[in-house]
């Protein structure tokens, strides 16, 4: 046996816990999950069925766990797991898996789908059957700090601009601040546009905040990988910043994995509950909203629909808080046919945009976006993940569709108030 | 003798089998031990998971239209296989005589047959799907097949077992259903009760997400 296969089987040992127990032995092959995810729908290749994509572990469960495979192992009739059981399994979980969840919300029986995929993801990574993409992307977060290769000086800059477009001084490393705020690389290097909006809208609400030379950025390649050792050593980054600076919460930025590496996955990855909150930039300025904090003027006239990110919404529970705050700034606000808990991926989530091999199958799977944009015929979609804008607007230029692009936070600034609220 | 073997050591070895076998997997992942989520919950678990197993029965709208089939299909199969095991007139009989020692009103002849032909035709379209449908054809294992077969086979034998007098067909389907009753913990037969924990795992995992499921 290979050490690659040896060190991928440990890994999915590893994995099978009660959850794997239950979710296999409940499943029926039923198949269901397949209109559930976009991968299928817009390819019709069975291969692209969730349940599929966990065949790797499901055939380790089999062997190692059941009777009958336990007994086919003791008779010596039963087939070995090969390295090809993992490797002809990469293109499934990393180019053809968006982790958005949707399996997970129509299994007859409950199989969280989606939760085994990382697991497979896990074993995959550990054994080095990894796309080229996701490793360095993962390499240059450890090395320089960002997978997009962004340093500090790059992030120095982006704040020089903003003081300079905004008159505004930037809080950096201000200990003792009530909010850490984090960026995502594409905020840094394609939308900084986020950045100048945070600090107008603070601003005007009053927030106390802070920026952190030793922790800027929210993305996580670990948790994009699968690498979860890889994953709790970024969080911890994080962590360590806004320990240093005593602040009471850090905000996770407009990108929905940023958001589950960081509130949900990030104190299990290093083993230990937070000493702050994590907030979603849309849960801040919703309470700020609520709170009379954040005031905006002026409706759009346009027919304008929300783009739900699924680790944001589906997988983050953050669904009524963008609605909330488009209402008073929109006069035709437009709901996609399956929009919420239900909406359609882009179909770059997962580390599927990081994946260059994976650009053909991502425009495909982006066909679904564009029918459920093209039935409600909108002028502009808003969204909240820079990631889903980026994956968006490369299927809006591929497919010629004339659709403005906006990401919440940017649009609330627009519409800020003159007046400062009391 | 084979009518002592059936009727006698084989079925109090299958109930055996069954009972201790179903307990056996439902314990161990119910009582298996877990790693406690560090992450602070947004809403509580328990009623998301308690909803969820409920839920799980009526598929999202947003995805009914594109499993008419297996949807329309598992419901014949699963209300009809239900009502004949706990509501046949032959099923009442044997469960108080020889298990529960009370019994309850069984279904008229009518709803048998309905009962009967939706199981039937519910089970076979399953199958057919499995056999032809891209998607499951890929996915489904020997496992599926077997169990498919074998329930198949139990209720038809228990269509020939209500030809009164004859003694051989009973045995046939009690013989059937011994066999079914071994093989059910070792299966997908267990989704029976596994579902449960399973729709509530993942119905807590998404409650504390404060995500409806």
């Amino acid at each position: 046996m290979s050490e690659r296969l040896e060190k991928g089987l440990e890994v999915l040992r590893s994995e099978v816990d009660y959850k794997v127990e239950s979710f296999f032995s409940s499943c029926v092959n039923c198949g269901i999950c397949a209109e559930s995810c976009l991968f299928y729908t817009e390819t019709r290749d069975p291969r692209y069925t969730p349940i599929y994509k966990t065949e790797p572990l499901r055939k380790l469960w089999q062997k190692e766990y059941t009777l009958w495979g336990r007994l086919a192992g003791t008779l010596g009739i039963g087939q070995p797991m090969t390295e090809a059981d993992l490797a002809d399994w990469e293109e499934l979980v990393y180019d053809g898996c968006s982790m958005c969840g949707r399996c997970s919300m129509v299994c007859p029986v409950g199989v969280d789908i989606s939760g085994m995929i990382f697991k497979v993801k896990h074993a995959l990574a550990k054994a080095g059957f990894s796309p080229e993409g996701l490793v360095g992307a993962a390499r240059r977060a450890l090395e320089i700090g960002s997978p997009m290769g962004i340093t500090l000086t790059t992030v120095k800059a982006v704040i020089k601009h903003v003081e300079e477009d905004t008159g505004l001084k930037m809080p950096v490393d201000v200990e003792g601040a009530d909010y850490l705020a984090l960026l995502s690389s594409n905020e840094i290097a394609l939308y900084p546009e986020y950045l100048d909006s945070l600090a107008r809208i603070f601003d005007h609400a009053g927030v106390s905040w802070t920026l952190s030379t030793d922790a800027f950025e929210a993305t996580n390649a670990g948790l994009q990988i699968g690498n979860k050792a890889i994953a709790g050593q970024l969080v911890q980054r994080v962590v360590d910043g806004a320990e240093k600076l005593k602040v009471k919460s850090v905000i996770s930025p407009e990108c929905g994995h940023a958001y589950t590496a960081l509130r949900w996955e990030g104190p299990n990855f290093i083993g230990k509950a937070y000493s702050f909150r994590v907030v979603h930039i849309l849960e801040l300025l919703d309470e700020l909203r609520a709170q009379g904090r954040l005031r905006t003027t002026g409706k759009e006239s346009e027919r304008i629909s929300f783009h739900d990110p699924c680790s944001i919404v589906r997988r983050g529970g953050i669904q009524a808080q963008p609605r909330n705050l488009l209402q008073p700034m929109t006069e035709n606000f437009v709901e996609m046919k399956d929009h919420g808990s239900m909406n359609w991926c882009c179909g770059g989530g997962g580390g599927v945009s990081s994946n260059e091999r994976a650009e053909e199958l991502k425009l495909t799977a982006f066909n679904r976006k564009k029918s459920q944009i093209d039935e409600i015929n909108v002028e502009k979609v808003v969204t909240a993940c820079s990631n889903c804008r980026m994956v968006m607007e490369d299927g809006i230029e591929a497919n010629e569709m004339d659709i403005e692009l906006v990401g919440l936070t940017e649009m609330i600034a627009r519409h800020l108030a003159d007046e400062r609220p009391t | 003798m084979i009518e002592y073997l059936i009727d006698g050591p084989l079925w109090h070895l299958s109930l055996a089998v069954f009972g201790i076998g179903v307990v056996w997997k439902l314990g161990s992942i119910v009582f298996a031990s877990r790693r406690q989520d560090l992450s602070v919950a947004r809403a509580a678990a328990g009623p998301a998971a308690f909803k969820t197993v409920f839920s799980r029965f009526i598929p999202h709208k947003e995805i009914s239209s594109q499993i008419v089939i297996p949807l329309v299909a598992g419901y014949m199969f699963h209300l009809g296989l239900f009502a004949l095991l706990f509501f046949a007139v032959p099923h009442v009989s044997f469960l108080e005589q020889n298990l529960l020692g009370f019994g309850w009103t069984p279904m008229p002849h009518w709803a048998f047959i309905v009962s009967a032909q939706l199981a039937f035709l519910g089970l076979i379209i399953l199958w057919l799907r499995r056999m032809t449908n891209p998607v499951s054809r890929l996915i489904s294992t020997l496992d599926d097949h077997v169990v498919a077969i074998l329930t198949f086979v139990v209720m038809l034998t228990g269509c020939f077992a209500l030809l009164e007098g004859a003694t051989a067909l009973r045995l046939l389907h009690r013989f059937t259903v011994e066999l079914w009753l071994i093989y059910f913990p070792f299966s997908a037969l267990m989704h029976t009760f596994t579902f449960i924990p399973s729709r509530a795992f993942t119905g807590a995992w998404f409650g504390r997400r404060g995500i409806d499921a």
